[in-house]
């Protein structure tokens, strides 16, 4: 009985406070992204994966950096190591649980700043227009043009190794898209009634932009956030497989794969199970891309 | 003393051989407290005055004034104070993700109110919405209910000059008398002017004291509401619409 | 007494939702015979899904369900999905309210009046040519050779909708839908391309079914109105007898309408009634 008049407060039609207002409109999006059921096995994932990076010291049977030479490259299965060992005789289940927290590190950052470097420079030009929007557009498609791997290993080439310079540099090379498609978005939010509408009362360009057009342009950016994920997990892992990204011994993912290259062909697991697992987190955002876009992006719905 | 003087006004998009010219030397004075209409077809200009009135529109040339005072290129936030717009389309013109109550507090806070709480109640019921609706959502609202908010958002300032795009053509005729019921309501109220566009005669004839209509951009006669229904139209533009509306 | 082209019986158009289901048609019965129905109502009234239903375009999750949709004692609800696209464009056409979203931007208006044809007649390009000329010279256009080279965007509201009529009407078709053909035109225009309808659907002796909000255009180009109201039609009558209605919300909405010969200082308005869409559908078959 509490259930069902809880469900009927929140699907209520008259809502009676800001509060109200906000949590019924949650709780909808938050329906029809449930009726979704690969978004809901993407969101399970990322769940599962936060959950392991924080309780990593609890989960893993043993420290990632314990070398134990004496028990190199065991295979799957082994005793006391699930996924064997890698060519230090370290755990490689324990190594995949702690690279949990990296990847995650490095998505959370790169999520932060490109989106929001992109949404700042679209929405500027597609509002003021005229010649910031010329120069400003000419420099989005200056970065564009480059190959995306080739312009993050400049960067990091110059910068210097690690994590942190891998993350500034594929942050530096995603934002672009974003741009272009915040600026897209603006130019036609810019002509609408309801621009002019509060133009009308006397409203300057910061608050329309950020008020009015951002909260438009970020649900597809969102989308477009996550499914770039998978690409944007990758592209570290590529760094990290080039040895420009995170330095051993850290066990990022994609340096374990590197190590493991070497083995391939007789000890395959070295280098298969961190490259599972960035399968898995990468169809994990893919999925729930897919579904955050049925949920946010109705034009793309119907 | 009027309280919309236009006198010579050009109004033109694009440049050199993309230029079209929307309006072309159109003249015509608003009363204080009066209700004109401007009437024409798609195309004839009649929103473009709007729209280069309120300052949407920077391309113009020739004497606006309002209330005496001449309009410059840019508009001073006190102007906005005075003249408020309800647009055509109620679908179109509220922002999707703001609920009532940020439309109306947003534009309360922006003319600098206080008791934006207060204002905020004051004005839903002036509408005719109360204040079940405050915090829904525009895709919660019928048209009719939108349009209400829309109208309840230009009222905010308080203006006294108030200019209506079409506010009924996307509505149905039993919405369409209820709005029309509370904008004349609403006129008498705060002693508002009004300056009206509709491609509805009929319409017109029930809102406005005046009248001014257009074609391709110029306005072709100027007359009194009771002059059109008594069929005294002297154009012959003026008689071919009057013919085809009723 | 002939046999109706259409019969259609106890139409209902479903859309289940979170709330439950959404009924949008109510067990709408009418004939049509070789005349001008006008099907008038306000919007969410139904009237455009009844003209979708009767051509099975209604969208999934959508649901369609009659007990019979005949045309020429055929049912169209048990038809199969090609035998359908036979009946649409061939026997039964619609045409939409913007004829911007229904031409192909970047196909000229005679290509697609010209592919139009020849997917329901095997007839040669010249052919089709021809037909396509003199159907535009049917729908009064003064320059169709230009017309034809011509490319959606440089139509005006006017000519297009013309051009939408013409493009319905090559393949002969029984029945015409028209879905407020005349709503995005101004008045003067309006009045054009409805002589222009009247003309060709007299002359070959065609159904149509005008869906239109508005009374007055109805009352003056119909025959016969269905007068829809929450999915159930509330009213038949003759449309000469439309201003004489009982049913009060047809009544309601005739006075809620500003009219220049009887000036008033407000307007009534509709006060509507619950029992109006508790009330069984009246039924327009003849």
């Amino acid at each position: 009985m509490a259930d069902q008049t809880l469900r009927a407060w929140l699907l209520t039609d008259t809502p009676t406070s800001r509060r109200h207002a906000k949590l019924s409109a949650l709780y909808q999006g938050w329906l029809s992204f449930r009726s979704n059921t690969m978004a809901m096995v993407g969101l399970g994932i990322l769940l599962a994966l936060v959950l392991i990076a924080a309780c990593a010291p609890i989960l893993a049977p043993h420290d990632p950096f314990a070398q134990d030479l004496g028990n190199r490259l065991a295979p799957l299965g082994a005793e006391r190591h699930v996924f064997g060992t890698d060519s230090l005789g370290r755990d490689i289940l324990s190594r995949l649980i702690y690279g949990a927290r990296i990847t995650l590190y490095i998505v959370a950052l790169v999520a932060l700043i490109a989106p929001v470097v992109g949404l700042l420079v679209g929405t500027v030009s597609g509002y003021v227009g005229g010649w910031v929007d010329v120069v400003l557009m000419r420099i989005t498609d200056i970065f564009l043009a480059f190959p995306r791997l080739v312009l993050a290993l400049a960067f990091v080439a110059a910068l210097g190794a690690g994590i942190e310079n891998a993350v500034i540099a594929i942050s530096l090379t995603a934002w672009p898209p974003y741009a272009r498609i915040a600026r897209a978005e603006t130019l036609t939010i810019r002509s609408s009634d309801y621009i002019s509408a509060i133009k009308l009362q006397g409203a300057g360009g910061l608050r329309i932009i950020t008020g009015h057009i951002w909260p438009l342009c970020i649900s597809s950016l969102i989308v477009r956030v996550t499914l770039d994920m998978a690409g944007i997990i990758l592209a570290a892992a590529g760094l990290g497989f080039l040895g420009l990204g995170a330095q051993p011994p850290s066990p990022e993912w994609g340096a374990m794969i590197s190590e493991g290259r070497r083995f391939i062909l007789d000890h395959w697991w070295v280098a298969t199970m961190p490259g599972l697992a960035i399968f898995t987190v990468s169809l994990a955002f893919n999925l729930l891309g897919d579904g955050l876009r049925d949920v946010l992006d109705p034009k793309a719905g119907e | 003393m009027s309280m919309v003087r236009i006198d010579g006004l050009d109004v033109w998009f694009g440049r050199a051989r993309d230029r079209v010219n929307a309006v072309r030397g159109a003249a015509f004075d608003v009363a204080r407290g009066e209700s004109f209409g401007l009437v024409g077809e798609s195309g004839s200009g009649k929103s473009t005055i709007l729209r280069a009135l309120v300052g949407l529109v920077p391309t113009w040339s020739g004497h606006i004034s309002v209330a005496g005072q001449v309009l410059a290129a840019r508009r001073a936030k006190a102007f906005y104070k005075q003249v408020q717009m309800v647009f055509q389309d109620p679908y179109a013109s509220l922002h999707p993700r703001h609920s009532v109550d940020a439309v109306l507090g947003e534009t309360l806070s922006l003319h600098g109110f206080r008791d934006i709480d207060a204002r905020v109640v004051k004005l839903l019921d002036d509408v005719g919405l109360g204040q079940r609706f405050r915090f829904r959502y525009p895709h919660q609202l019928s048209g009719g209910q939108r349009q209400r908010v829309a109208i309840a958002r230009a009222l905010a300032p308080e203006p006294e000059l108030l200019l209506l795009d079409e506010p009924t053509s996307a509505l149905d005729v039993s919405v369409q008398a209820e709005i029309l019921n509370l904008l004349a309501d609403l006129r008498q109220e705060h002693r508002l002017t009004y300056l009206m566009v509709s491609h509805d005669l009929s319409v017109v004839g029930h809102m406005c004291d005046r009248l001014a209509v257009m074609k391709e951009g110029e306005v072709v006669e100027i007359m009194d509401v009771d002059a059109l229904r008594a069929g005294h139209a002297t154009h012959p533009y003026s008689q071919h619409l009057l013919q085809a509306s009723v | 007494m002939t046999a109706p082209l259409l019969d259609i019986e106890n139409l209902w158009v479903r859309f289940p939702s979170r709330q439950g289901v959404f009924d949008a048609v109510r067990g709408v019965s009418f004939t049509l015979g070789r005349e001008r129905l006008g099907i008038v109502g306000e919007s969410g009234s139904g009237k455009s899904m009844t003209g979708r239903a009767i051509l099975r375009l209604i969208r999934p999750p959508g649901q369609v369900e009659a007990d019979h949709i005949k045309l020429d004692g055929a049912d169209l609800l048990t038809m199969s999905e090609a035998q359908m696209r036979a009946v649409r464009g061939q026997r039964i056409s619609m045409v939409m309210q913007d004829p911007k979203f229904s031409l192909n931007p970047v196909m000229t208006i005679g290509a697609q009046i010209i592919e139009a044809y020849r997917l329901h007649s095997k007839a040669s390009k010249s052919e089709a040519h021809a037909k396509a000329l003199e159907m535009l010279e049917a729908v009064s256009i003064r320059n169709p050779e230009r017309v034809m080279r011509a490319y959606p965007h440089e139509m005006s509201g006017g000519m297009g909708q013309r051009i939408m009529i013409a493009m319905m009407l090559i393949p002969n078709p029984e029945i015409l839908i028209a879905d407020e053909p005349t709503s995005a035109l101004d008045v003067s225009v309006q009045r054009q391309v409805l002589d222009i309808m009247d003309t060709l659907v007299r002359d070959r002796g065609m159904g149509l079914i005008f869906i239109s909000h508005d009374l007055n255009l109805v009352a003056d180009f119909c025959d016969r109105v269905l007068i829809m109201y929450a999915g159930r039609v509330v009213e038949v009558c003759d449309a000469d007898k439309l201003h004489a209605a009982q049913h009060p919300y047809t009544q309601g909405l005739l006075n809620s309408l500003p009219r220049l010969d009887a000036p008033r200082a407000r307007l009534d308005v509709l006060q509507r009634d619950p029992a109006w869409s508790e009330a069984a559908s009246v039924s327009g078959r003849r």
